[in-house]
């Protein structure tokens, strides 16, 4: 492995480990919100239950998010000197926004994890809020700034100095409102899901009560309203893409040749040594009409940009392929749920209470589904991550500085690479485990409570 | 406002953020030296303490590095980029210690109910606290003593040499001391609020012996500086001298307060002596940012950055400090019967 390589590997696993934290830093918040809110107006002990669990899983994720997060910091330096020399002082505007948001974040969750009994339960509920906007807030300032290697704007660079900076230009570059969007929703979707995949596997095990079902339904009902947004955001992208990055969108798509009329080719894999995608099946005229609204536009083929401008599209179109499969499939699973909960409705005499109660599932399959649903969630996620960074290859800010340029001189990466993914791995496993003990730990707790709900 | 004065107001604000970080999160980093090191009859009533302590506010004091660091690329990239290519390997080994740290905390805090220091976690915690500080005080070293290099060769012996002279060890080693008395001075006044003088007494002899070993390194560590950092000597006998003078007063202060247990009086003497040191040492380096060649001036991004920069400070800061505030005084207030 070249010390090059090694760099990007590093980098790439240190972001795929953070995004995870990072997406549940802006989604469990909002579920916060939603569920301490219902206890708190409700005077409900159940959701004030479901809410004291929530906050002790939030308290470990976010700490490994926000160590997570300050690696990334030093490694856009530590890595990428290259890269910060330039975007220093034209991209780090947002990185230091983030920094506030982050700020009130981990204030914040200082007093929500640690105030359940020195707070009123209104203030205490009031806490969430700023968490939720600072967990968004963050999300979408750091976006902007990848946003900006995808679209850079608001800089002059001559014989290798910036002048002319315009910060808040490119703060709001090209892609930022279409980035920042696809990339906030995400973690509502990611969160929605995984949030009911637990308890939906919980469910399957053969756990009963109000609070199973509760958490199931309040993680799927986020899910169901964001998955929609995300398609039609996904959408969107891609055709921004197609007009600022077409070699990204040629990488996408596996398109090798210039085409009119370019078929939209699902699933496949590409053969850049023979400049075709192999095993696709075309729906003709398709990728024009989607990227351009034109069956007969013509699509700029990977063959047809100057040598060396072009990522590999092996990974790129297979990531972008399986996102977009999850994506259906979860839009598939929310059809499903909901038409679960109407046929549950129907039956139920206490129909008007399963707003936003508990939906009954009795289909071993849908729990199966949305057990499933909470890894594709994420899966998703770290495709779509590696689409936009692996599309943008060869370049680190597109058009302007190559990734090759901008590596570190510093000797033994492939060490670094190495030991920094067997401790994320590590780090990893015992999450899960500790995670794993901790709901085993719950398993019984609040029985009464429900037992009391239940009758009432 | 000229484009030097914004610059050197921005400076000016990390160096803060550089003061706050020590004096909040190094005394967290102390509290892991605590965990580890904790011993006697009250071995474990001194672990809860440094877990109680820390839990609410170690996220929020976490963030002043990455304040910090944030603010110290987009305003002055070339400083920067030369740290994290020159010190690439103690930064790469301070994240892990900060990774390993904060892992291990969250998953006793909020995992095992138990505390046991014995587990792997227990360990990592106790181990990554004294790491991060002293590879990070070494850091500060290395720059002082103006060794970072601009166009460092690539080889390992580079990486190591640059952060392991006899004068770097010793500034990490005084970071590390200085973390550990600033946090066994914060238990004392927490311990004796709970009402437990016991306790409050172990923190005591343990914010002593950190006083003394703090004391001696440092006079081992002013002979260094005329030959190591020649420059920042000559800076610190001049016009740092007001701060070097401060620092020592707040100093014997600090020694005194805790010696007859005026626990209060210490713990607001502790933080401004480590506040008069890293001050001291940003006027006397002045206008250096990493010396011996990059300035305020000469590594400042153009100015319309810094001016919106400056504009985001402010903005954040009417947020920051009030959230802060808040923090702090549901956790660290006068609130004998919390738990």
């Amino acid at each position: 492995m070249s010390e090059y390589l090694a760099g990007r590997a590093q980098m790439g696993t240190s972001l795929a480990f953070h995004i995870v934290f990072a997406s549940l830093g802006v989604g469990l918040p909002l579920l916060l919100l939603i569920v301490e809110g219902l206890a708190y107006r409700r005077k409900d002990e159940t959701w004030r239950l479901l809410a004291r669990r929530w906050s002790k899983a939030f308290g470990i994720l976010f700490a490994i998010g926000a160590v997570s997060g300050t690696v990334l910091s030093f490694e856009l330096g530590l890595l990428w000197p290259g890269f910060m020399k330039y975007a220093g002082s034209v991209i780090g505007l947002p990185f230091s926004l983030e920094g506030f948001a982050f700020f009130t974040e981990a204030i914040f969750l200082g007093l929500y994890l640690y105030g359940w009994d020195r707070l009123s339960p209104l203030a205490h509920w009031l806490c969430t809020i700023p968490l939720a906007v600072s967990g968004a807030a963050s999300a979408w300032f750091v976006t902007t700034a990848n946003s900006w290697m995808n679209s850079p704007t608001g800089f002059k660079l001559q014989d290798g100095v910036v002048s002319d900076v315009r910060p808040i230009e490119a703060i709001f570059n090209p892609g930022t409102p279409i980035e920042t969007a696809h990339t906030m929703i995400s973690a509502y979707v990611a969160t929605g899901f995984a949030v009911a995949a637990v308890y939906a596997v919980g469910l399957l095990r053969g756990r009963r009560g109000l609070i199973y079902r509760r958490a199931l339904t309040v993680g799927m009902l986020m899910g169901i309203v964001a998955t929609p947004l995300q398609i039609i955001t996904g959408d969107i992208n891609a055709r921004w893409v197609a007009d600022y990055q077409p070699a990204k969108l040629a990488a996408m798509e596996g398109q090798f040749q210039t085409e009119k009329g370019a078929p939209l080719r699902i699933g496949g894999i590409p053969n850049p040594g023979a400049g075709r995608t192999d095993f696709a099946i075309e729906i003709p005229a398709g990728l024009s009409f989607l990227a351009y609204g034109d069956p007969g536009a013509v699509v700029k083929g990977l063959q047809d940009f100057p040598a060396g401008t072009t990522p590999n599209p092996v990974m790129v179109h297979i990531s972008f392929q399986l996102m977009v499969a999850i994506g259906f499939g979860l839009l598939a699973l929310s059809a499903w749920f909901l038409g679960a909960w109407i046929a549950a409705r129907r039956q139920s005499k206490s129909g008007r209470r399963v707003f936003p109660g508990a939906v009954t599932v009795h289909s071993r399959a849908l729990l199966l589904a949305i057990g499933a649903a909470g890894f594709a969630g994420f899966a998703a996620v770290e495709l779509g991550w590696m689409v936009t960074e692996l599309g943008r290859q060869p370049w680190v800010i597109y058009g302007v500085v190559r990734t090759s340029q901008a590596i570190t001189p510093a000797p033994g990466l492939v060490w670094s690479f190495v030991i920094s993914t067997a401790i994320y791995v590590g780090l990893a496993v015992a999450l899960v485990g500790l995670l794993l003990r901790l709901a085993a730990g719950t398993r019984g707790g609040g029985e009464a409570e429900i037992a009391a709900e239940e009758a009432a | 406002m000229s484009a030097t004065q914004a610059d050197y107001l921005v400076a000016g604000v990390l160096w803060i953020a550089v003061v706050i970080y020590a004096c909040f999160a190094g005394a967290d980093f102390g509290g892991g030296v605590w965990d580890l090191f904790a011993r006697g009859p009250r071995k474990e009533a001194q672990r809860r303490a440094v877990s109680r302590a820390m839990g609410p506010v170690w996220e929020a004091n976490h963030v002043w590095l990455i304040f910090l660091i944030t603010g110290l690329f987009t305003s002055f990239p070339p400083a920067f980029v030369r740290l994290a290519v020159g010190l690439y390997l103690p930064f790469s080994l301070a994240l892990l210690g900060i990774v390993l740290r904060g892992a291990a905390f969250a998953f006793r805090a909020h995992g095992a109910p138990e505390q046991r220091t014995t587990t792997p976690w227990g360990l990592a915690f106790g181990a990554a606290s004294i790491m991060t500080p002293f590879v990070l005080g070494a850091c500060a070293g290395a720059v002082a003593a103006g060794d970072v290099p601009a166009n460092p060769s690539p080889s390992f012996d580079a990486l190591v040499g640059v952060w392991t002279t006899p004068f770097c060890l010793v500034c990490g080693g005084l970071a590390l001391s200085i973390c550990a008395g600033l946090a066994a001075a914060y238990l004392t006044v927490e311990a004796s609020d709970a009402g437990d003088s016991a306790l409050a007494e172990d923190f005591r002899r343990r914010a002593l012996l950190a006083g003394a070993v703090t004391l001696v390194l440092a006079i081992v560590t002013l002979p260094l500086l005329t030959t190591e950092a020649p420059g920042l000597w000559t800076g610190l006998t001049t016009r740092g001298l007001p701060l070097v003078i401060m620092a020592v007063v707040f100093a014997a202060a600090a020694g005194g307060a805790m010696y007859s247990r005026h626990y209060r009086l210490a713990r607001l003497a502790a933080p401004a002596q480590v506040a008069a040191i890293l001050l001291g040492w940003a006027v006397a380096q002045a206008p250096y940012l990493v010396p011996p060649d990059l300035t305020v001036d000469n590594s400042a991004s153009p100015p319309e950055v810094m001016t919106a920069l400056l504009i985001a400070y402010v903005a954040g800061a009417a947020v920051l400090f009030p959230s802060l505030l808040l923090l702090f005084r549901v956790f660290k207030g006068q609130n004998p019967a919390a738990a």
